[in-house]
């Protein structure tokens, strides 16, 4: 006789009365496909823990997001926010949909360049640019974002040397009702600073001031702080006009829509409270379109969105290395991921779905990563099957922020593979190997030698 | 090394019983007629809950399991005793003072 198919036995207190924080999502439904491709065999093939990116869910959400905007307002172009993920073949995606760069070092800056962007379409933000990468910047004719005083400076004296009109546009902060308020890049609205940088980038005539640029805060979750915002860059842009005789032609609304993940210590899921994309559209273009430019001048909006276009598409893949019973009686779940990859951990309840199929039995969960320390915490309550050492998960919506902020911490890094429309796998970046980090280390001579 | 206080839970739990006047239902629902409370458990779960009543010995309830199921003793051996220390910390369990 074949023997059953074996589960970890569960008991689970029922409360009757009380809406279960954890207990009402529908997490624990195997997931066990990502676009035709089998989570099983990709990380049989790909091993474990392993990113999944769905080019398909890339190519969605640009085209929604693009259709949100310009069904709205005639003059749209997105610029893809490098730092949010800048895996070339993920960038490579949002350009063949037509993005530009937006960049914020001159690391990311070259990797767009290498990646083939043509230099005047490259948005270069950031308060950090070296005095070679500006020069780069200008002779390329790319769109300087400017942050501070110093920076202005430079550039003006650069333009000495360089027989070439650089074209900038400012950074400016304010105050859009949300708090806290992002006060530390850019010119500030209120207080006249952007005014102060306006007048000497117009009146030492060494540049072309092009363009205005806002980034009012990120996982903005208030569509209306971004139709304030919008009104107050075209407030800018009309006084400059009517000051100076000079069309802004873009107003740059940065990025920070939220994507549908939860945040921690919301009560309702990110998939219940984030706007969806068409309510950003609607602020930010009726703000502009109501401002009073001439039709001929309406500048052109720019949109630099990352995680509400790249959350959605990512995943990662992973394995229970272990099940432990805390002293408060919880049940701890030992993941082979942790925070060193899954860093947007520390900010949101990530969905967690088994990969494989369970009975609809459930238990409560805290979900550790392997690193060796307290702040390793994956989800400090997780509704799952009861899942055994071997047994594997989908997170999902970790496109955002978790490729580039990962830490080669403990362990390497894992590879990421794109699954693409026909659903085939392609590996776009090689899990690490100890060479990749012995590489960049050098040994002293007097070092080399040890006897134990 | 086992404790000797380690030793004595450990064979506190080897002789557990589960409280006579709970009600189990075929669909796992377990109620404590004492406190009130309700429970749902799984199947294997359910199955362990009914051998326990019928004052099945713990050795024999393994047993048991490994027959029926596709797994290895170990694994076994360590769900068994957390189960039985979540019915323990459910107050599912017997005074094993008065049992023994
Ligand atoms: C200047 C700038 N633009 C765009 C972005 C992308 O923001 P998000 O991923 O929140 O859309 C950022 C992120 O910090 C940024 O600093």
């Amino acid at each position: 006789m074949a023997k059953l198919q074996y589960e970890r036995p569960l008991i689970q207190k029922l409360n009757t009365g009380t809406m279960n924080k954890f207990g009402t999502r529908t997490e624990y439904r195997p997931h066990t496909e990502i676009d035709g491709a089998k989570v099983e065999a990709l990380m049989k093939e790909f091993g474990s823990p392993l990113f999944v990116i769905s080019e398909k869910t890339i190519r969605d959400k640009f085209n929604d997001a693009n259709r949100a905007f310009k069904t709205r307002y005639p003059k749209v172009q997105f610029a893809w926010s490098y730092k949010t993920n800048y895996i070339a073949a993920v960038c490579n995606v949002y350009h063949q949909l037509g993005s530009w760069s937006e960049v914020v070092s001159g690391f990311e800056y070259n990797k767009a360049l290498k990646s083939g962007v043509p230099g005047n379409k490259i948005i270069f933000n950031g308060p950090d640019k070296t005095v070679e990468e500006l020069k780069l910047a200008i002779e390329n004719s790319s769109l300087i974002h400017i942050d501070h005083l110093d920076e202005l400076y430079t550039i003006i004296e650069l333009t000495n040397e360089i027989k070439k009109r650089p074209k900038v546009a400012i950074r400016v902060n304010m105050d859009t009702g949300i708090y806290p308020m992002w006060d530390r890049f850019g010119f500030n609205y209120e207080n006249g600073q952007a005014w102060d940088a306006i007048n000497k980038i117009v009146l030492t005539d060494k540049m072309d001031l092009v363009g205005l640029h806002c980034h009012i805060g990120t996982f903005m979750l208030a569509p209306s702080a971004y139709g304030v915002a919008a009104a107050k860059l075209s407030e800018l842009a009309l006084a400059i006009r009517k000051k100076y005789g000079k069309t802004i032609q873009y107003l740059d609304m940065g990025g920070g829509f939220a994507s549908k993940n939860t945040l921690k210590g919301s009560f309702l899921p990110g998939t219940d409270t984030t706007p969806p994309i068409d309510d950003y559209a609607e602020a930010i273009t009726t703000s502009i379109l109501n401002a009073g430019f001439l039709e001929e001048e309406l500048p052109t909006l720019y949109l630099e969105t990352g995680r509400a276009l790249i959350d959605e598409a990512g995943y990662l893949l992973g394995t229970v290395i272990s099940n432990k019973r805390l002293s408060d009686g919880r049940k701890a779940t030992i993941m082979d991921f942790g925070v060193n990859i899954l860093f947007t951990a520390f900010w949101y309840d990530h969905k967690i779905t088994p990969a494989q199929e369970f009975s609809h039995y459930t238990e409560n969960s805290v979900m550790y990563g392997p690193l060796c320390m307290n702040i390793d915490v994956v989800r400090e309550n997780v509704t799952l099957p009861p899942m055994k050492k071997g047994d594997h998960v989908v997170v999902h919506t970790v496109g955002a922020y978790n490729m580039t902020q990962w830490m080669q911490f403990i362990s390497l890094r894992p590879a990421v593979v794109m699954v693409d429309l026909q659903g085939k796998a392609h590996l776009i970046r090689k899990r690490e190997t100890l060479s990749n980090i012995d590489a960049s280390e050098e040994m002293p001579g007097y070092l080399k030698e040890f006897k134990l | 090394m086992l404790t000797l206080s380690r030793l004595r839970r450990d064979q506190k739990i080897e002789t557990m019983k589960i409280k006579k006047n709970i009600a189990i239902s075929d669909s796992g629902f377990i109620f404590n007629p004492s406190t009130g409370d309700s429970f749902s458990v799984n199947p294997i779960g359910l199955e362990i809950i009914k051998l326990l009543k019928d004052e099945k010995p713990a050795a024999e309830i393994k047993k048991h399991i490994l027959n029926l199921y596709a797994i290895d003793e170990a694994t076994v051996e360590k769900d068994f005793y957390d189960f039985l220390k979540m019915l323990e910390a459910n107050k599912l369990s017997a005074e094993t003072e008065k049992a023994n």
